[in-house]
């Protein structure tokens, strides 16, 4: 009997090299869908180690950790070093529900300096660094999928969707990044 | 594209996306001498006119939440949006609610 049954990354492999854009799997990752009242983020932040945003599309980030604000009173944690992130929401006693999303999602970078033109392609979200800076970060759609886009840098973004989602938006991103 | 305002998250977003959730301000009647003429108004009846109308919006590829809107249907111009629960702006030209 496996101790543990090896996991494929389903993204495994893949990547484009585009004219000033790469697509490329994330690492992977821990992830957490947080939702909770506000009396109750001092707490669940104290327990995860940063501060949970509360400005509308912002994230925060402390070492491999970041936390990405989704609605008033649902978050987005992504854990990237492996850290059980529910096991430390499980000793907060303050009201919420915390949900390992880990395998739900997978993740995506998108990088180069064409990396809006490409997310554009299928997102129709001002991507301009005015309108979605450097921490920005904010669920949408990207093309029939989708997705929580954070930018991470300023040529930088990670792109999180569903799993059974993953191959729909490399292929989009794929033709795009061949496209742009 | 129509670009929305979502109350919750301070900006203007695509249309994309957002989903229509509906006419805005339909209470549930309530009493002992609610009949079945106040329940089919409450879960049928529904005004549809030409012009201002008072809907609910969904922000479900964003933030998720319900929240209201002033649509003109005939320009398919949104005058305002505002939280759910609060009450509808009283000076929109025409409106009903």
């Amino acid at each position: 009997m496996a101790d543990m049954l090896p996991r494929d990354e389903i993204l495994e492999g893949r990547m484009v090299e585009g004219e000033g854009v790469t697509v490329m799997p994330a690492a992977p990752a821990s992830r957490l869908s947080l939702r909770a009242p506000e009396k109750s983020l001092a707490s669940l932040s104290k327990a995860l180690g940063l501060e949970l945003p509360t400005n509308p599309k912002s994230s925060a980030t402390v070492g491999s950790r970041a936390a990405l604000w989704l609605g008033p009173d649902e978050w987005l944690v992504i854990e990237g070093s492996g850290a059980a992130l529910a096991a430390a929401c499980a000793r907060v006693k303050a009201f919420h529900a915390a949900v390992d999303i880990s395998h739900r999602n997978t993740g995506l970078i998108v990088s180069g300096p064409r990396c809006a033109d490409v997310l554009n392609a299928g997102c129709p979200q001002d991507l301009s660094l005015a309108a979605f800076p450097v921490g920005a970060a904010s669920r949408t759609v990207l093309g029939k999928a989708e997705a929580v886009l954070w930018r991470t840098a300023r040529d930088a973004f990670r792109v999180e969707c569903w799993r059974s989602f993953a191959d729909y938006v490399f292929m989009l991103l794929e033709a795009a990044a061949r496209d742009v | 594209m129509l670009l929305i305002h979502c109350p919750y998250c301070g900006e203007a977003r695509p249309e994309l996306e957002f989903r229509h959730a509906g006419e805005a301000h339909v209470a549930r009647p309530v009493g002992a001498d609610v009949g079945d003429e106040d329940f089919e108004a409450f879960l049928f009846l529904r005004a549809n006119p030409k012009g201002i109308v008072f809907e609910r919006w969904r922000h479900i590829h964003g933030c998720g939440r319900f929240f209201n809107a002033a649509r003109d249907t005939v320009s398919d111009r949104f005058l305002v949006t505002y939280k759910a629960g609060d009450k509808a702006p009283a000076d929109i030209e025409g409106g009903r609610v």
